[in-house]
């Protein structure tokens, strides 16, 4: 092969390279790094609301623009943090993981990927105009959003298409290359979990993206057009609206967490140094929650007045999720039994998330039993519930994928004294943080307020000084990721004793272009 | 070095202590069990299904400690080689499942006892507004006067904005609170004028939304007299965290004396709504109205927060023609946080607070609006 045309395939210089990419390893750092950049943002509008809420009173913000700071922290968190991460994590190990040599539709992966800055750019300037910016909460319920909403809205409604356009394409291109680009002898059974539990969300986002079109497109309508969808005193029904938030919400929270359990199946059996135990169970599992996902959507609605047989379907229907739920936690712990395990960064975070998520499931569980979520219901202990499953479970997997990756990606192994650093700050505080919040909402302290009431001071400042801690810590890991980066130990084509998989067979640093031609099938072996 | 790090802990382990020395109950960790048997019968589900995550949880990270402690490979354990067993995965699939039919059957039947409202003794309608709670009681007889009265928050901005010592009920006090009789079936009939709220008083372990267009029903036996508090739930808007619920359930012959007491006192305000005002006993109680129920969003001194609240000094509304002032108090601004005041205020109040949006902050209408006028008012737009 000449220089020349050895040039040719490498990546282009400067801007453009980003810019015009269409190499998925390319498109996964950029979707990376967004998320990254999402994720401090996103922090950093946490932490005013945990400096809020420090002390009983009021002392930073007015009200009005605390409740901005709730709904783009969410908002900025699930759609722009937690998402674009695992389509990161897709892009560059989905195809390193079947071996195949891109996604299966480049051209739209640069496109899904850049219309994003834009999205999150124009629903971050909203707080900059007239009357302020989303102020609903990242649920944004009718009437509040629509007939009492700020003037920037529209902005709103317009980003959201946006992501969620963005989202589809990612997930048509997953589907595509997941279906059609295997190399040879990766038959469907023998694929990652990492793998399945992207091909199987994929499917749940193209089926509920476009219900969370249509409900912003009703909001639209009703804010500019004189619909009545959601105002009452047109004839509309304001539950209707949480309804189709929650068709999509639901699925929604389950696309968020299944991903982690595709990335902690990968790095458990690795450190374990042993197979990963009932892979057939695993991805009956997945795809038995993501069926239920369908199913319970109304749980989140136990306060609205449904009749008493729905109520009941709803909370049967939530408490079988449990069950899926429970055999992947039993399937890792079986994992690690009997296995020789060795606690780097990544394991260090696969354990956290399996003891930490299983907290949050155990929650989940009691908010499934409707009578007693008449109490839980909109208070502290959801807040809790949620947060154990999206940072400790969802965020940690990330981290987790992360150290695990990192020398693949770069070439380089990361510095693990400070992985560990890292690790145990962020262990530590998310725990301040989150696990006091239990206690807050059990007492009473309802969710998105600014002020409270004094008998909730105590929990409040130690939850505050986790979050500040938490939120902090995760400098060490931009730290650590521009450190690798720039150079260290030379990262070994294995890297990991224990790992297993095609995308180890490929050099470190990964090359810009990968199996070219289908890898050896003797390298295919069953999970 | 160490008795820098010494002193840092001291500092911060003695500011924990004072600040929570002051608290009332600060560090509680539970549900309260309540003052119903609904909120008993909660309280003990609760609790059941507590026990059981915690006997799962006590079983699932015992055997991961017992593995990350014992099969670690510094300990020169051999890796196993197994990797599946159905008869296993089919054992944790059944349990988990049997013992979810273990929590949902008492589940089912506190679930179907809340739900039967029927055979009620008395009937309150709540209906949640932008900030604050209105409460009506039903009458057999419509020929008696009707009690009914809005609830609104009553600590003040400068305990909120720490200007003074917050005191012991901070946030969870209003200025009128529901009163309701003990032992007997309260039914309530919730809807909302406005968005969705959610009315929530946790001794009695009620969460039900009152949104608009609908009437939810729930009910309560409260057994023990008291005073009871609880906040809205639902993200409602601005003022969301500040408007708080607080019930005083009464023996039933004390709630009887004060139920006569309230249509008394409809009646006396009839009769006073007749007599005249004068300009500085409607800039005295309109000063007070304001602050309670304007302040929020209008801001000390009308200055407002526009776009979404607009300013009263030298509003065309408010020194315009007294008819449009009239008007955007009583019917309020529809679409908008501006409520309809003519439910929410008697015609004293109503006339008080526009002779002093009329005449505060620098404006100078110079009018005094009497209660009569007010009456007279509303009765033409009826």
């Amino acid at each position: 092969m000449s220089a020349a045309h050895d040039h040719h395939h490498g990546p282009a210089k400067g801007l453009s390279r980003w810019l015009y990419t269409t190499n998925h390893k390319d498109i996964g750092s950029l979707y990376l790094w967004f998320s990254f950049a999402m994720f401090l943002l996103g922090g950093t509008f946490a932490l005013v609301i945990r400096a809020e809420l420090f002390q009983p009173g009021l002392q930073f913000v007015e009200p009005n623009f605390f409740n901005q700071m709730t709904t783009m922290h969410g908002l900025v968190m699930v759609f722009g943090a937690v998402m674009p991460a695992f389509v990161g994590l897709a892009n560059w190990m989905i195809p390193l993981m079947i071996g195949a040599p891109d996604m299966a539709l480049p051209r739209m992966n640069n496109w899904s990927f850049w219309i994003l800055p834009f999205a999150f750019a124009m629903m971050v300037s909203t707080m900059f105009m007239e009357g302020g910016g989303p102020n609903f909460g990242w649920t944004f319920y009718a009437p509040l959003s629509t007939t009492y909403a700020p003037p920037s809205t529209t902005f709103f409604i317009f980003a959201v298409h946006i992501m969620g356009a963005s989202s589809i394409m990612g997930s048509i291109n997953v589907i595509a290359t997941i279906l059609n680009m295997r190399a040879p002898g990766m038959t469907l059974m023998k694929m990652p979990l990492f793998v399945w539990t992207w091909l199987i969300t994929a499917y749940l986002l193209i089926a509920v993206m476009p219900v969370l079109a249509g409900v912003v497109t009703m909001m639209l309508f009703d804010i500019h057009f004189g619909t009545s969808f959601f105002n009452a005193a047109g004839g509309g029904d304001p539950v209707l609206f949480q309804h189709l938030f929650w068709f999509f919400g639901h699925p929604e929270v389950n696309i968020m967490i299944l991903h982690a359990f595709g990335v902690v199946s990968a790095i458990i059996p690795t450190f374990a140094r042993k197979r990963l135990f009932g892979y057939d169970s695993m991805v009956y599992a997945t795809a038995s929650i993501a069926f239920l996902s369908f199913i319970v959507w109304a749980h989140h609605m136990f306060t609205v007045g449904m009749p008493l047989a729905g109520q009941l379907f709803f909370m049967y229907a939530t408490m079988l999720i449990a069950v899926p739920t429970g055999v992947k936690v039993f399937n890792w712990v079986a994992t690690m039994f009997r296995g020789a395990m060795t606690f780097e960064t990544p394991m260090l975070f696969a354990i956290a998330f399996v003891v930490l998520f299983t907290i949050g499931g155990f929650t989940g569980v009691m908010l499934a039993i409707t009578p007693v979520d008449f109490q839980y219901h909109d208070t502290y202990f959801v807040v809790a519930h949620f947060h154990y499953v999206l940072v400790p479970g969802a965020v940690f997997s990330i981290m987790a994928a992360t150290y695990y990756w990192l020398p693949k990606w770069t070439g380089y192994m990361y510095d693990e004294t400070l992985g560990k650093l890292h690790f145990w700050l962020s262990f530590i505080g998310v725990n301040l943080l989150f696990f006091p919040q239990h206690f807050l909402g059990l007492a009473g302290m309802p969710r998105r307020i600014p002020d409270y009431a004094l008998q909730f001071a105590n929990f409040n400042w130690i939850s505050s000084v986790g979050g500040f801690l938490f939120g902090f810590s995760q400098l060490i890991l931009l730290f650590v990721v521009i450190k690798c980066v720039k150079g260290g130990k030379k990262a070994t084509d294995q890297v990991w004793e224990g790992a297993q998989g095609l995308e180890w067979t490929v050099p470190s640093p990964a090359p810009y272009h990968t199996f070219e031609t289908p890898p050896d099938p003797k390298l295919i072996h069953a999970q | 070095m160490l008795s820098k790090a010494k002193l840092w802990l001291s500092l911060a382990l003695s500011t924990l202590l004072f600040w929570s020395a002051g608290l009332h109950a600060a560090w509680d960790l539970n549900m309260p069990r309540g003052v119903t048997q609904m909120s008993r019968d909660t309280y003990d589900l609760h609790m059941t299904i507590f026990w059981w995550v915690v006997a799962i949880g006590v079983v699932v990270f015992g055997a991961m400690l017992w593995s990350i402690i014992n099969h670690r490979k510094s300990k020169g354990v051999k890796p196993a080689t197994f990797h599946e067993s159905t008869k296993v995965e089919i054992v944790w699939t059944l349990i988990p499942f049997l013992i979810l039919i273990a929590m949902a059957i008492p589940a089912t039947r506190v679930l179907t006892a809340a739900y039967d409202t029927t055979e009620s003794e008395l009937d309150v309608q709540i209906i949640g507004y932008q900030w604050r709670w209105e409460y009506r009681y039903m009458r057999d007889n419509m020929d008696e006067e009707e009690v009914s009265f809005f609830s609104v928050l009553a600590t003040s901005r400068e305990e909120i904005n720490n200007g003074v010592e917050k005191t012991e009920n901070y946030l969870l006090e209003v200025d009128r609170p529901l009163v309701i009789p003990t032992n007997t079936k309260v039914r309530f009939l919730m809807t909302s004028a406005d968005v969705i709220h959610a009315w929530w008083v946790p001794d009695f372990a009620i969460k039900k939304d009152t949104i608009p267009g609908f009437i939810n029903e729930t009910w309560v036996i409260v057994e023990e007299p008291g005073i009871y508090r609880g906040q809205c739930a639902e993200l409602c808007g601005m003022e969301h965290g500040f408007m708080p619920i607080e019930v005083h359930a009464l023996a039933p012959a004390d709630f009887q004396a004060w139920y006569e007491e309230q249509q008394a006192g409809v009646r006396q305000i009839r009769e006073l709504a007749a007599a005249e005002m004068t300009m500085a006993d409607a800039m005295a109680q309109g000063e007070q109205i304001y602050n309670r129920n304007c302040v929020a969003c209008h801001q000390p001194g009308g200055v407002g927060m526009p776009p979404v609240f607009p300013a009263l000094v030298g509003s065309a509304k408010a020194i315009g023609d007294t008819a449009v002032t009239m008007d955007t108090l009583v019917n309020g601004v529809p679409g908008t946080a501006m409520a309809a005041y003519g439910r929410q205020l008697n015609p004293i109040e109503l006339a008080a607070i526009i002779t002093y949006v009329r005449n505060g902050f620098g404006n100078s209408a110079g009018d005094v609006v009497q209660p009569a006028d007010v009456n007279a008012y509303i009765q033409e737009g009826q």
